[in-house]
């Protein structure tokens, strides 16, 4: 750092000192002030001793402990507090205790799941059930990788809450296990919420229209170009977070080219992107920017915006997942009559029929290899995934669980009785894309905003954006710092 | 007197320099070990893998793009804000029209409050402003856009955040408006310490008011624009532009990597994508940014200090 005038010329406030008290002063500060925003963040992850700490000796095994919880051992449990709020947990939790009532429960929810749980992971002592979602979650496929997750194929294998004749397994929904498995058997994690994606509308405003949800690419333009004639634009989408348009895309290009190229995507197959069911796809998205059909500056609307404008009536169709319904409950109109519906196709000849839908689990609970009490993890879970806890959870947050079931007898909000609907008119036609959770930064940022972000906005062509994507999925191929996957 | 002064001064020195240390300088050593080794930050164990993490920094786009737009911030943003700030604040304190019977030297009409109204977005948090002007940036039915509707701009509706054209420029902007009042109340509390005979006597020599800003007010207030011209730099470099780009930007960091900054780009290969090392790899690579800045502001800035 240079040295400033006082010291040189002697001039300080002190004549006979070497260094001045005001240049001392100030050269401190600004050192101080140089290092303290460059740094201080990266201070804070520091790798910490990773001594294993004592496990809980297990309890006895009986038909109604058939994981052997240890019945005095402490469960730690955190949860990530969003969307879903921590009531469906807290009631969970209640049962634990009724259930176990020598054991102590510690519960606790955060939005900052990183910053809270990623030094417990470094120093070995992480708790023994965690939700780990929102934006602070923690990378899977690196927890995963470093063998940081416990193997949840136990609970899966213990009789189920409700009917001890059925395993857990039997009672979930189609592809949450393998969600959970990452390679191989081992199922590391249990997505507990199950989401519909798809194009999201006012069944109003499409009556108001005198039209049916379309089904065909060319019923879908002319659907758009109706709705533009009374001043309504066909789509809007989160145009900051572009990564949502995937959410009606996917499936689309699975019903035009089957699943195979859905799979070749994920697994990050060469040329996976140049098959034509992608560029029929894009070509076909394209048009709508080029007909004029996305509202008006959507590229610069992040999520909310872009739902409250949709639910104002300014856009009529939505690519988004079923939690918007929650999301957005508070600017959507009480006759809005919001639907969802599997994603528009081209024509009768694409490869699935109409209804072929993206349906996942969210939600991911994991137990960590180093818990303590990882059967206690696992019990609570087993307990979240009775029939009671999942109507509880459904009625509360308006939102499926990984349970097969549990919307009789509660009453569903138009939103919910559509996905619940859409899903039984797929049967089996439910694709799950993987790209979002196996390789977050190719899809979000390289496939999402600068791909098809782009692309939406009008500033790159479909053959440019595929040339565009096939090259960062080529990259993350090669890219020797992440983990890989592959469809098993 | 002198006997023990060196003594005296260590004395008190030691336990500030120990927290220093301990706080300061010892997460830079960390942090440079951590970029050695292929730890993930989720897990204790790594290895050490050599050069590999700084190889694979000089190879990767996004890392150049992020340091281009960070240097683009840490230049331009000073020059702006400050030059800003230093106008605003003569024009407060010593810009205005002489009046009958006041003091010769003498802000504007309403300068008081003008000083007031220039330090309000400085007692706003970062975030808070970062997200009103989110919220100002709305191409649908934000401020900005509402405003050039209502007169009659119905054509000029630009994307703002969303265009990758002007989002930079939109995310300085704010940057601007939010850091310049502070710099206006700190070279106001400046000039209001040089005293007014100077002023008297350069006006008795015709002396007009850019001549006085440049030959009086300025050489004075040398050492505080120094200091502030650092600070502000830093600030672009640091948690400021992150708390910005993070909260405002398409992605964040986009559209198309448009906006990304490097310590956005360390915290998201830290904390998306569980590649600690290769972020404080990319956080080296940003202390050598901002040492070089400093040096070359403190190289640059140096004069010969007046007294008064």
């Amino acid at each position: 750092m240079g040295s400033t005038s006082a010291e040189n010329h002697g001039t300080g406030d002190n004549g006979t000192s070497g260094v001045g008290r005001r240049a001392l002063i100030r050269r401190s500060a600004a050192l101080g002030l140089l290092s303290v925003p460059t740094m201080s963040f990266l201070s804070a992850c520091a790798s910490g001793g990773g001594e294993e700490q004592e496990k809980a000796k297990s309890g006895k095994k009986t038909e109604k402990n058939p994981l052997a919880v240890n019945d005095t051992a402490q469960m730690e449990f955190v949860l990530f507090d969003g969307g879903f709020g921590k009531e469906y947990a807290e009631d969970a939790v209640k049962v634990y205790e009724k259930n176990f009532p020598k054991a102590k429960v510690k519960f606790s929810a955060t939005q900052k799941i990183q910053s809270t749980l990623q030094p417990r992971f470094n120093q070995g002592n992480p708790p023994d059930l965690i939700d780990n979602s929102g934006a602070e979650q923690m990378d899977m496929g690196v927890l995963v990788g470093k063998k940081q997750l416990a193997d949840l194929t136990p609970l899966l294998d213990a009789p189920s809450y409700d009917d001890p004749s059925k395993k857990v397994r039997d009672t979930l929904r189609p592809g949450i296990v393998e969600m959970g498995q990452f390679d191989g058997d081992p199922v590391w994690i249990m997505y507990y919420a199950y989401t519909v994606y798809g194009v999201w509308y006012s069944q109003k405003a499409l009556d108001s229209l005198d039209e049916q949800y379309p089904e065909t690419w060319d019923q879908m333009l002319a659907v758009c170009e109706k709705a533009k004639k009374k001043g309504m634009a066909g789509w809007t989408y989160a145009g900051k977070y572009p990564y949502y348009v995937p959410f009606s895309l996917y499936p689309m290009i699975g019903k035009v080219g089957g699943r195979e190229v859905l799979d070749a995507i994920d697994n990050l197959e060469p040329g996976a992107w140049k098959h034509p069911a992608v560029k029929t796809c894009f070509e076909a998205y394209y048009e709508l920017y080029k007909k004029g059909y996305i509202l008006k500056g959507t590229p610069g609307l992040d999520h909310i915006q872009s739902q409250t404008a949709w639910a104002q009536g300014k856009a009529l169709f939505l690519p988004n997942g079923s939690w918007v319904e929650n999301e957005s409950a508070k600017v959507i109109p009480a006759d809005f009559d919001l639907a969802v519906s599997a994603p528009t196709g081209i024509d009768s000849s694409d490869k699935l029929p109409f209804g072929t839908i993206w349906a996942s689990g969210g939600e991911p609970f994991i137990v960590p290899a180093k818990a303590k009490n990882g059967a206690g993890g696992m019990e609570q879970l087993r307990i979240m995934l009775s029939e009671e806890s999942s109507k509880n959870f459904t009625s509360k947050v308006k939102s499926l669980t990984a349970f097969n079931g549990g919307t009789d007898g509660i009453e569903l909000t138009p939103g919910l009785k559509s996905g619940v609907a859409a899903l039984d008119k797929a049967g089996e036609n439910v694709v799950n894309p993987r790209l979002q959770d196996w390789y977050v930064q190719l899809q979000k940022e390289k496939i999402g905003v600068s791909g098809l972000g782009e692309m939406m906005a009008g500033r790159i062509t479909p053959v440019e954006a595929i040339k565009k994507i096939q090259g960062f999925a080529d990259e993350a191929a090669k890219d020797s710092s992440i983990k890989h996957y592959k469809h098993q | 007197m002198q006997h023990g002064k060196y003594r005296f001064i260590v004395g008190f020195l030691t336990v500030p320099l120990g927290l220093y240390a301990l706080f300061v300088i010892w997460p830079f050593i960390q942090s440079i070990y951590y970029s050695f080794t292929d730890w993930t930050g989720l897990s204790p164990d790594f290895s050490m893998v050599g050069f590999d993490n700084y190889e694979r920094m000089l190879d990767d786009d996004i890392f150049w793009k992020s340091l281009q737009h960070s240097l683009l911030f840490a230049l331009l943003l000073p020059v702006v804000t400050i030059g800003l700030a230093l106008f605003l604040s003569f024009m407060i304190n010593v810009g205005g029209r002489r009046r009958r019977g006041g003091p010769v030297i003498s802000g504007v009409r309403g300068s008081a409050f003008y000083k007031i109204v220039y330090f309000f977005p400085q007692v706003l948090s970062i975030a808070i402003v970062a997200l009103l002007f989110a919220f100002a940036y709305n191409p649908d039915s934000g401020a900005i856009n509402s405003v050039l509707r209502a007169v009659g701009l119905d054509d000029v509706q630009p994307l703002w955040l969303g265009d990758p054209d002007l989002a930079l420029w939109a995310v300085m902007g704010v940057l601007v408006w939010s850091t310049v009042g502070f710099f206006v109340v700190l070279f106001s509390a400046g000039m209001a310490s040089i005293p007014a005979d100077l002023y008297e006597a350069a006006l008795l020599d015709g002396a007009n008011r850019v001549t006085t800003f440049f030959r009086v007010t300025l050489p004075l207030l040398w050492d505080t624009v120094q200091s502030g011209w650092v600070y502000m730099g830093i600030l672009a470099l640091g948690a400021e532009s992150f708390a910005v780009v993070q909260i405002m930007t398409t992605g964040p960091g986009g559209p198309d990597y448009s906006t990304t900054v490097m310590v956005l780009y360390v915290y998201q290969k830290a904390f998306r994508d569980g590649q600690a090392a290769y972020a404080t790899t990319i956080g080296v690579a940003l202390l050598v940014v901002t040492l070089a800045f400093a040096a070359v502001v403190m190289k640059l800035g140096r004069r010969e200090r007046l007294e008064y």
